[in-house]
């Protein structure tokens, strides 16, 4: 019987308390940096793109909402032609972050993605592309990478061997 | 005045006669709770509310809740067979001559009696209970008594003991007997 | 014509009363939980109660069709039709009522006991294991509570020397109720509340256990009318609350009689509401024998008491 009333004072006393609730549109709620929103291409230091089109988002999307056509320069580097994501399906799982190995798709931190035409939450490579490096500033995959285009020469990235000599037979 | 008793009187009649003819229990449960109805009103315009109030509190309240919730947990069909069996004319011919009797009787008594009027005095709720406890009090205690006598009897029936046990109970009395072997 | 006006003034005080409790009791239920409740449509918010009006009026209004369709349709109407009765007797002011009866009590009494079909055959008709369920239930409950909630009164009628709820309010010239009346208060506070079905005693509706207990195959205004119902049943319940033991439209002379009287209902209505923000279900067996084991002995000792005192001081 006490604890009963006990409980009913102490609902009662919430009528003063701060307001847990944020009044959303008029005031925009905290997202950390690693919020898991709308999905990007970003762009390495140099301003090239990151992807490599090697397909490894599209099959590690659980719902199969990305598809992409690879495609070469004509330096032979590789990039997609077309990278479309379908965020009426996307549910922003994250694993195609984690599949990339070059840090080229990444999730940002906004969920403000309402459309009325549902045609309208289809991507392009236009709308993902953006022209900066997203969350990893310094990185850029052909410096790290052993293949060669152009960024640097054979062997001279950051935990490389000089490439070996196979004309020498010495070790 | 006499209008609305003629037409409370024949909503009972015919929600009574819908009662007994109804094959689904339910919805001839429902004709009965609006012929209450009806009754209660009768009352009210005999001069009788409290009479009226009660019909209403206890008998279409809490009775007929109770004769609903036994048929709720039954789950009679919607028609039973038994139920059209019953209503083969020689089942009914013989209890309705008999009504029809005491109908008749009941309608030449009416008739006799009908220089008489009804005394249409109001029996204000204060003037019941008087009466119940100074004119009727031996039939007050005596009710009295028989619902004592009948909650007592609820509470022996509904205080068995619980023989049934949960089946992990069960089993422990089964395997301690067989736990000793080990 | 003047009695006109009061029965149009009732309906549209109690209806208007009813709905704009949906936005009330969002709104205070919010304010307990540390939210703000509906606060964009209108200033306040207030226009919610429209828009949900009209949504529930253009919803699909189904009947399963594996339900008993006439006792279906007749439900919810039983339920409304029965409290909107029992608000003819209720005095809102001296003279401010439809029907100034002499067994106004027993006459509310009565339509709770036949509130209850509404709610058994709602259930029942339904033809869905979960509404059966819930019909029971409230049917086991509310015979229950019915029980002592008119033995409960029995105390204020004998101090008041009257089954009628302005002699009621006059009795308490001297005093209210409440004061001698604390037991009965708490019972009927209580079976009020069960009567309702209201938060700490809906377990004819548990949402947790039986979806929407009676009213899951409701929708569209048959659902609004058993959701106005319980605001209906909760006006109604803090009307004679306030009539019974509160002194009615007695107050100060500062305020109309009116206002004194909705000023009261008012502060019930919303301790209903945070008892629904409060409180949790009880089981439904610690309920019935809640019922049957404390509170009817402490009605009936209630009324011995009462009756003893009232001849000892005669």
């Amino acid at each position: 019987m006490f604890s009963i009333l006990r409980s009913l004072w102490y609902t009662f006393l919430h009528a003063f308390h701060k307001r847990e609730t944020i009044l959303y549109p008029e005031e925009k709620p905290y997202l950390p940096p690693r919020y898991r929103g709308r999905i990007i291409l970003s762009r390495d230091p140099d301003g090239e793109e990151r992807c490599v089109a090697c397909y490894l988002c599209a099959a590690a999307c659980p719902v199969d909402c990305i598809s992409l056509q690879a495609t070469e320069d004509k330096d032979g580097r590789r990039y997609p032609e077309t990278f479309r994501i379908n965020f009426s399906r996307c549910i922003f799982c994250g694993l195609c972050e984690e599949a990339c190995p070059t840090y080229a798709i990444q999730l940002i931190p906004d969920f403000e993605l309402s459309e009325y035409n549902r045609q309208n939450m289809v991507y392009e490579k236009e709308h993902l592309l953006i022209s900066g490096t997203g969350k990893y500033p310094e990185y850029n995959f052909y410096r790290n990478a052993g293949v060669d285009m152009g960024v640097k020469g054979k062997g001279e990235g950051g935990n490389e061997h000089p490439p070996v000599d196979i004309k020498s037979i010495m070790p | 005045m006499n209008t609305f008793f003629y037409i409370a009187a024949a909503v009972a009649l015919i929600s009574t006669g819908l009662a007994i003819s109804g094959r689904n229990a339910i919805h001839a449960l429902l004709f009965l709770i609006v012929s209450l109805l009806a009754i209660s009103v009768i009352f009210y315009i005999l001069g009788a509310p409290f009479i009226a109030a009660m019909e209403i509190i206890i008998y279409a309240g809490a009775v007929m809740v109770l004769f609903i919730f036994v048929i709720m947990m039954l789950n009679v069909g919607m028609e039973s067979e038994k139920e059209s069996r019953w209503l083969k004319p020689g089942m009914w011919i013989l209890p309705s001559l008999l009504a029809l009797i005491l109908l008749v009787n009941f309608v030449f008594m009416l008739n006799k009696m009908s220089h008489q009027n009804i005394p249409g005095r109001i029996i204000e709720p204060k003037e019941v209970g008087i009466s119940l406890f100074s004119t009727y009090v031996l039939g007050v205690e005596i009710a009295g008594m028989l619902l004592l006598a009948g909650i007592v009897g609820a509470y022996h029936l509904g205080k068995q003991k619980k023989k049934v046990l949960h089946r992990f109970l069960k089993q422990e009395e089964i395997e301690q007997p067989g736990n000793t072997e080990g | 014509m003047h009695e006109l006006l009061i029965i149009a003034g009732v309906l549209l005080i109690v209806l208007n009363i009813a709905a704009g409790l949906i936005y009330v009791e969002r709104r205070l239920l919010a304010l307990w939980q540390d939210r703000y409740g509906p606060n964009r449509v209108g200033p306040f918010g207030l226009g919610q109660v429209i828009a949900d009006m009209v949504k529930i009026f253009f919803k699909e209004d189904w009947i399963p069709p594996f339900s008993d369709k006439a006792v279906f349709v007749i439900a919810p109407g039983i339920l409304v039709a029965t409290l909107l009765l029992t608000f003819a007797v209720v005095p809102f002011a001296p003279g401010f009522n439809v029907f100034d009866s002499n067994i106004a009590l027993l006459f509310f009494l009565g339509n709770s006991s036949l509130g209850v079909y509404s709610i058994v055959l709602g259930g029942w008709a339904s033809n869905n294991k979960y509404s059966l369920l819930g019909a029971m239930r409230a049917s086991a409950q509310m015979l229950t509570y019915e029980v002592f909630m008119g033995l409960s009164l029995m105390g204020v009628v004998m101090m008041a020397d009257s089954f009628n709820l302005t002699g009621i309010v006059e009795a308490q010239r001297h005093g209210w109720f409440i004061f001698p009346q604390f037991v009965g208060f708490v019972i009927f506070l209580i079976a009020g509340i069960a009567e309702t079905h209201r938060v700490p005693f809906d377990i004819p509706e548990a949402e947790g256990e039986l979806v929407a207990g009676f009213h899951s195959e409701y929708s569209g205004m048959k659902f609004g009318m058993f959701f106005v119902g319980e605001y209906m049943g909760v006006t109604l319940v803090s009307c004679l609350i306030t009539i019974l033991f509160f002194g009615g439209w007695l107050g100060p002379a500062f305020l109309p009689p009116v206002v004194w009287f909705f000023l009261k209902t008012g502060v019930f209505i919303c301790f209903f509401i945070l008892l629904r923000a409060s409180l949790p279900r009880p089981r439904y067996d610690q309920l019935m024998s809640l019922g049957w084991k404390i509170l009817l002995p402490l009605t009936l000792i209630n009324i011995l008491v009462t009756g003893a005192v009232l001849i000892y001081l005669q």
